[in-house]
């Protein structure tokens, strides 16, 4: 009987993100050329929003999902999800400078610790940085937009966030195999079995998200990028400028 | 008073420390939601070594150690540094040059307006 995959329990098996070999080259190829369109939008975005004090927040947030990244947690019978971070990050330093700083996780773990493939550094960019940032984003504002900024909002709000961010970016993966899987099982398949799994890890997602965004905001509420709103912001501005005129 | 950005970032780093460093070791060792999704269903085959596969650091293990514990929690910690100097290094230069106020939006001057 052959033995296949065996995990010996207390040995670290990495997270494994999109190896080379699951999608064709072109595919891949688009993919890559994407992720660095996006990634060029948000170093833009970012510089618009960084600066000499906000930047090192940035900075923890690109630390602390690569470490988090690393603490995989039972999902199911033999199965387990990691945090993929996009929602945190976004919630806490924005939308751009978020998925800039998962971007640099998912590069660290695949040139440092190949994890994923090079060749789907574009995919894996897409899919766990770009999407999860964007996705968690609109969530995130839209449930504060509907509840407001008080604790158990901005909680729920992370927590939502989280949640949706992570099955979005498994349909993302399927999309991908539908167009440049080279696996010979049906896209159908993939999608249930792909979808299934990742409701669940978007709970852990989003437990991770709320405990960790609730945790700064209970500290450092003016810290939370996602709770101050540009519009709301330039009001305040106004109104505290005509009121000391 | 606010407690300091710069307290922040420290419990921040301690926790993504002890998080790579320690507790890593006992994450769960299943495979993840798109490895599993790949072994039930026959693609796992389709995967390739990555080119830094052969790397002493591939698979967040240090290779040589013959000690899984160091092996794992040694790799989490030289992750956690290379993302300090890659992250905190590139949102540096991004963040460069503009004292808090100036950039488009920031959470930092929200607070001094909000008082």
């Amino acid at each position: 009987m052959p033995i296949a995959a065996v995990h010996i329990p207390g040995v670290h098996v990495p997270a494994m993100h999109i190896p080379d070999g699951f999608i064709n080259a072109p595919v891949s190829a688009i993919a890559g050329a994407i992720a660095i369109a996006g990634i060029a939008v948000c170093i833009w975005g970012a510089r618009r929003q960084l600066d000499e004090k906000t930047a090192p927040l940035a900075g923890l947030v690109a630390v602390f999902v690569f470490a988090m990244q690393m603490l995989n947690f039972p999902v199911a019978a033999g199965t387990s999800g990691h945090l993929l971070g996009g929602a945190l990050a976004a919630i806490l330093v924005g939308p751009y400078a978020g998925a800039l700083a998962v971007s640099v996780v998912i590069l660290v773990q695949g040139l440092l610790f190949a994890d994923g493939g090079l060749s789907a550094l574009g995919l894996n960019i897409i899919n766990m940085a770009l999407l999860t940032a964007v996705v968690g984003w609109a969530v995130f504002r839209l449930v504060i937009r509907l509840a407001g900024t008080s604790r158990p909002a901005v909680i729920a709000g992370s927590f939502a966030a989280g949640f949706v961010a992570v099955p979005v970016a498994s349909l993302m993966f399927v999309l991908e195999y539908a167009l440049g899987g080279t696996g010979t099982i049906s896209v159908s398949t993939v999608l249930v079995a792909m979808t299934g799994v990742h409701v669940l890890i978007g709970i852990g997602e989003g437990l991770i998200t709320a405990l960790t965004v609730g945790a700064v905001y209970l500290t450092r509420p003016d810290l939370v990028y996602g709770v101050h709103d540009r519009r709301a912001r330039t009001l305040e501005i106004r109104t505290a400028t005509t009121a000391g005129a | 008073m606010r407690r300091s950005i710069w307290i922040v970032i420290g419990v921040g780093l301690a926790v993504a420390l002890v998080a790579a460093g320690f507790l890593s070791y006992y994450a769960s060792s299943a495979p993840d939601g798109l490895e599993k999704v790949a072994e039930d269903h026959g693609f796992i085959d389709t995967a390739q070594d990555s080119a830094m596969a052969s790397l002493p650091t591939a698979g967040y293990a240090i290779e040589g150690l013959g000690n899984d514990r160091l092996s794992s929690g040694l790799a989490g910690v030289l992750g956690v540094l290379v993302m300090i100097v890659v992250g905190f290094g590139l949102f540096w230069l991004l963040g460069r040059g503009r004292r808090s106020g100036q950039a488009g939006v920031s959470a930092d001057d929200h607070a001094q307006v909000g008082g």
